[in-house]
């Protein structure tokens, strides 16, 4: 009920306000002449001085503003770029030098350590060879004292057994026929006494 | 009772009568509202351009995003060519924007609502984009009338619609925008009627008509205003580069 006439309020007010409309029936304002001219000279006027200021005075600032940024951000980024390949560069360099040294090092202690070990051999092979005189001397002298050997034991053994006879029968016998008997003797048991 | 929707179109005298020779030129209140928006364009455009910070503040980001706009706008339509005519075509989409948004202002009077006004706007563009049309290609110009790539049998029809075309240019612009803004003020001031009319009870229907139709005709202000200076923009490109 209420929504009917809330409805049917608005319809008739409708219809009376287009009533009203018709009953004034001044038309529209923008066709009535009459102010025609005073609005066609103040728009020339406002707008033509709208025109002249914002072209001569407004506008070339707002312009001179943006480039005036735009070029300084441009610039701004170039420093930036140039400062940035700067550090690249010198990064790179910082690397080289790390990878140089690192090098440097390496050969050194090979270096180092080839130097010392030929130290080493040297002195290895002096000793050695020092060592194998040594050897060598010591040998001949036990070679020497080895053929010796036999002769002395040979001669001790025809005096003692001389005096052994001289002293058991008294008699005097050559010494010859004794170191004959002692050479044979030693001849035949040689390897038994000395291994040779 | 509602008033006469129309009445808010009324021009009336402010202060006395000024005449030269014939013509009356009497300061009225069209004419008051087109020195409050040329004053208010001038106002924020010189706040807007006055420092030159790297970080603007919100005044010159408001006159540089305009001043951006309106320039991408040109150089989308028309091309490079016409750079000359921006500081024009600036000033023309300042003053209907402001102009348009001005008469959303209750008890303001609507400058672009007025048939002369955007007439004589229009047919100031209509005459300098023909100027120049004619001045940048001499009578070659005319062959804008005569698209290329059409039968020859059509040829005649297909001018003379074109020159009729052309010829209604400052006439549709003119009535686009007029007609826009009057009927847009003309249905916001009968729904307010109808709220004062239905009172209490049945006026909370046209009055949520009333709020959503101010949101459109903000809307409206700022999309006619657009169109006003991107069709200059798209005439402008016609007399500039010739290639139809």
């Amino acid at each position: 009920m209420i929504k009917k006439i809330y409805f049917q309020s608005i319809f008739f007010s409708f219809l009376f306000s287009m009533e009203a409309f018709s009953a004034e029936s001044g038309g529209m304002p923008q066709l009535n002449p009459e102010f025609w001219i005073s609005q066609i000279f103040w728009l020339t006027l406002t707008f033509g001085i709208l025109y002249l200021v914002l072209s001569k005075l407004i506008l070339p600032k707002i312009s001179a503003n943006l480039e005036s940024r735009k070029s300084q951000i441009l610039e701004n980024i170039e420093a930036a770029e140039k400062q940035r390949e700067d550090s690249e560069t010198k990064l790179k360099d910082y690397e080289e030098i790390i990878s140089k040294s690192r090098l440097d090092a390496k050969t050194i202690f090979n270096q180092a350590r080839e130097k010392a070990l030929k130290d080493i051999n040297a002195k290895r092979e002096v000793l050695d060879k020092q060592i194998d005189d040594e050897i060598i001397k010591a040998e001949q002298e036990i070679k020497i004292l080895r053929q010796n050997a036999p002769d002395k034991i040979n001669k001790i053994a025809i005096e003692t057994s001389s005096e052994l006879v001289q002293k058991l029968i008294g008699a005097e016998i050559n010494n010859s026929s004794i170191s004959a008997i002692v050479d044979d003797l030693s001849r035949r048991n040689g390897d038994k006494y000395y291994g040779n | 009772m509602a008033a006469n929707p129309m009445t808010q179109f009324n021009v009336y005298r402010i202060g006395p009568e000024i005449k030269v020779g014939a013509f009356d030129i009497s300061f009225t209140n069209a004419s008051l509202f087109m020195i409050i928006s040329s004053v208010a364009i001038l106002l924020i455009f010189n706040l807007g351009s006055k420092k030159n910070s790297l970080l603007p503040n919100k005044i010159q980001l408001l006159a540089e995003l305009s001043y951006t706009f309106v320039s991408k706008m040109i150089s989308d339509t028309a091309g490079s060519k016409a750079k000359p005519y921006f500081a024009f075509i600036f000033s023309l989409f300042m003053f209907v924007l402001f102009c348009n948004m001005f008469g959303m202002i209750p008890y303001t009077f609507t400058v672009t609502s007025h048939i002369i006004v955007t007439f004589v706007l229009a047919a100031f563009i209509f005459i300098g984009v023909t100027v120049i049309g004619f001045m940048k290609h001499g009578l070659g110009y005319l062959k804008l009338f005569v698209p290329s790539g059409v039968p020859a049998v059509l040829l005649p029809l297909i001018v003379v619609i074109e020159i009729i075309s052309y010829l209604s240019r400052p006439v549709s612009l003119s009535v686009r925008l007029f007609a826009n803004m009057m009927a847009g003020h003309t249905m916001m001031k009968v729904f307010g009627g109808f709220v004062i009319s239905l009172g209490i009870v049945g006026g909370w229907l046209p009055l949520s008509f009333s709020v959503a139709l101010t949101g459109l005709e903000i809307l409206v202000a700022f999309l006619q205003a657009y169109v006003f200076a991107i069709l200059t923009c798209i005439y402008l490109n016609d007399a500039l580069n010739l290639h139809h």
